[in-house]
């Protein structure tokens, strides 16, 4: 029997910034309602494949395919697709940042439905009731009429979560969500996203806390100098890593947990 | 001091003061609201790819504010006939001169206020799916708006001051009803001295009220 057609696909994706070469051709497969953890140290080029999928950064060889549809450059002579053409693929993946990344001059509300209404064409009342669907979802269901000023960092995570997911994107990209958020604030962001994993949500997750990896991942992926170095499920991955710079990587989350 | 106060003479006139300066402050609205056009069509248009398209905007913003603005007002209504355009009365002329003036100034507001918006937010905006010229409307252009609001609020108030030199074409704002208020009643100091503070009060009324709304509109803390 053959395997579902994957949900992503990347197949040898280069990428350089100036003469670095920072992607050295990233091959992968997702299936949907797979979660994939993207591990590695800074500088490994995880932060970078995710952005490339949804084209926040041009790649300069290779594919990328969602749900079958190559993104962002026409087949064979890797021409950039016109704006329209790549808004709408953008439209399809959800992507969640750093640094949130709310826009500051409106509510939380109305951070969620400005794609709502402006990218899907719904009209106003109905996404008005999808934002609070998922504001109520996320825990925010009181904080709806809040600027993101007024709100702490752990809840304009889950604000600029809800904004991603309530467009019913068909995978959701994480980046590093919960690295710029105070210790205590992690957890109600990660709550967020196992709950999202568990709904069947096709997720690929660049995260640095190994205990969420490992509790939530269906698959690991281990980035190394802009190559995939290790793959496989966590539970493996964690405990016999195969090379000895994954050994040492998770070696030094261990020292630090303990 | 022998100099006697009357202020009789200015206080019959007074109306005609309060004419000419709400005259001052409609040209200066106007002109605000012209130059912003202005303003930020050189701001975009100088992020051109298009480098004559550049230069020229440069041009005109450096000529502009390496300029008198009296000189300005000058060249547009004494000058333009010269070539041929008559078409502008007192009025058209010194709000075509002060626009084009406020729109060197403001293109450099908000060119700035565009560059100062962090790339975060565009980047939140291209990841939902919106269309480039969506991006400026919903997102780049509200933030600027409210990045650059002092920066407006202190444009206005300039503009409103050199209303005052509107007087120098004879149009009957604040400054050329006290010049005549004053010729007719020979009350120098009573003359200028009210105009003064009027002119004070209502400067200080605008960057007060501005203020409120700067700080309404202040999203980024």
């Amino acid at each position: 029997m053959a395997e579902p057609q994957p949900l992503l696909r990347a197949i040898d994706v280069h990428k350089k910034f100036g003469d670095v070469e920072v992607l050295k051709g990233i091959d992968i497969d997702v299936q949907k309602g797979e979660v994939l953890a993207i591990i590695g140290s800074s500088g490994s080029g995880k932060t970078t494949f995710l952005r490339c999928i949804n084209l926040l950064e041009e790649f300069h060889q290779g594919e990328i395919q969602v749900d079958g549809e190559r993104i962002g450059y026409t087949a064979g002579s890797h021409k950039r697709l016109g704006e329209a053409a790549i808004a709408a693929q953008r439209a399809r993946i959800g992507m969640v940042f750093q640094s949130f990344n709310l826009f500051p001059h409106m509510t939380a509300e109305q951070n969620v439905t400005l794609g709502l209404i402006k990218v899907q064409g719904r009209r106003k009342e109905e996404a008005v009731e999808i934002a609070r669907r998922w504001l109520d979802r996320v825990g925010l269901a009181e904080r709806r009429d809040h600027y993101p000023y007024q709100l702490s960092g752990g809840q304009q995570q889950r604000v600029a979560i809800a904004r991603a997911v309530s467009m019913e994107p068909k995978l959701v990209l994480f980046d590093e969500v919960t690295s710029a958020l105070d210790p205590e604030l992690v957890s109600e962001v990660l709550a967020v996203m196992q709950d999202l994993a568990k709904s069947g949500m096709t997720m690929l997750v660049v995260s640095h806390e190994m205990s969420f990896v490992r509790a939530v991942a269906t698959r690991v992926v281990f980035m190394e100098a802009g190559r995939i170095a290790e793959e496989g499920p966590p539970a493996e991955l964690f405990a016999r890593p195969k090379s000895e710079r994954l050994a040492a990587f998770l070696g030094r989350f261990h020292g630090l947990a303990h | 001091m022998t100099y006697q106060f009357n202020f009789d003479p200015i206080f019959r006139s007074f109306d005609k003061m309060l004419a000419g300066l709400w005259l001052g402050l409609w040209l200066a609205a106007l002109s605000l609201a012209i130059g912003c056009v202005i303003g930020l069509l050189v701001a975009y248009g100088r992020q051109s790819r298009i480098a004559p398209l550049r230069w020229a905007l440069v041009t005109y913003v450096e000529v502009i504010r390496n300029c008198p603005i009296l000189l300005l007002i000058f060249f547009v209504y004494f000058g333009l006939p010269e070539l041929g355009i008559f078409f502008l009365d007192k009025i058209d002329s010194f709000i075509l001169t002060l626009s084009v003036y406020a729109g060197a100034y403001l293109s450099e507001v908000f060119r700035s206020g565009l560059t100062s918006i962090p790339v975060r937010y565009v980047e939140a905006a291209k990841a939902i799916g919106l269309r480039p010229w969506q991006r400026q409307r919903y997102v780049v252009l509200p933030v600027m708006f409210r990045i650059t609001l002092p920066a407006l609020a202190n444009n206005l108030i300039s503009l409103f001051k050199d209303t005052s030199l509107a007087a120098a074409i004879a149009i009957p704002e604040l400054t050329f009803i006290t010049r005549q208020i004053n010729a007719n009643t020979f009350r120098v100091m009573e003359s200028w001295l009210t105009a003064s503070v009027l002119y004070l009060v209502t400067c200080y009324a605008i960057a007060w009220a501005l203020r409120r709304v700067e700080r309404r509109y202040a999203v980024i803390r």
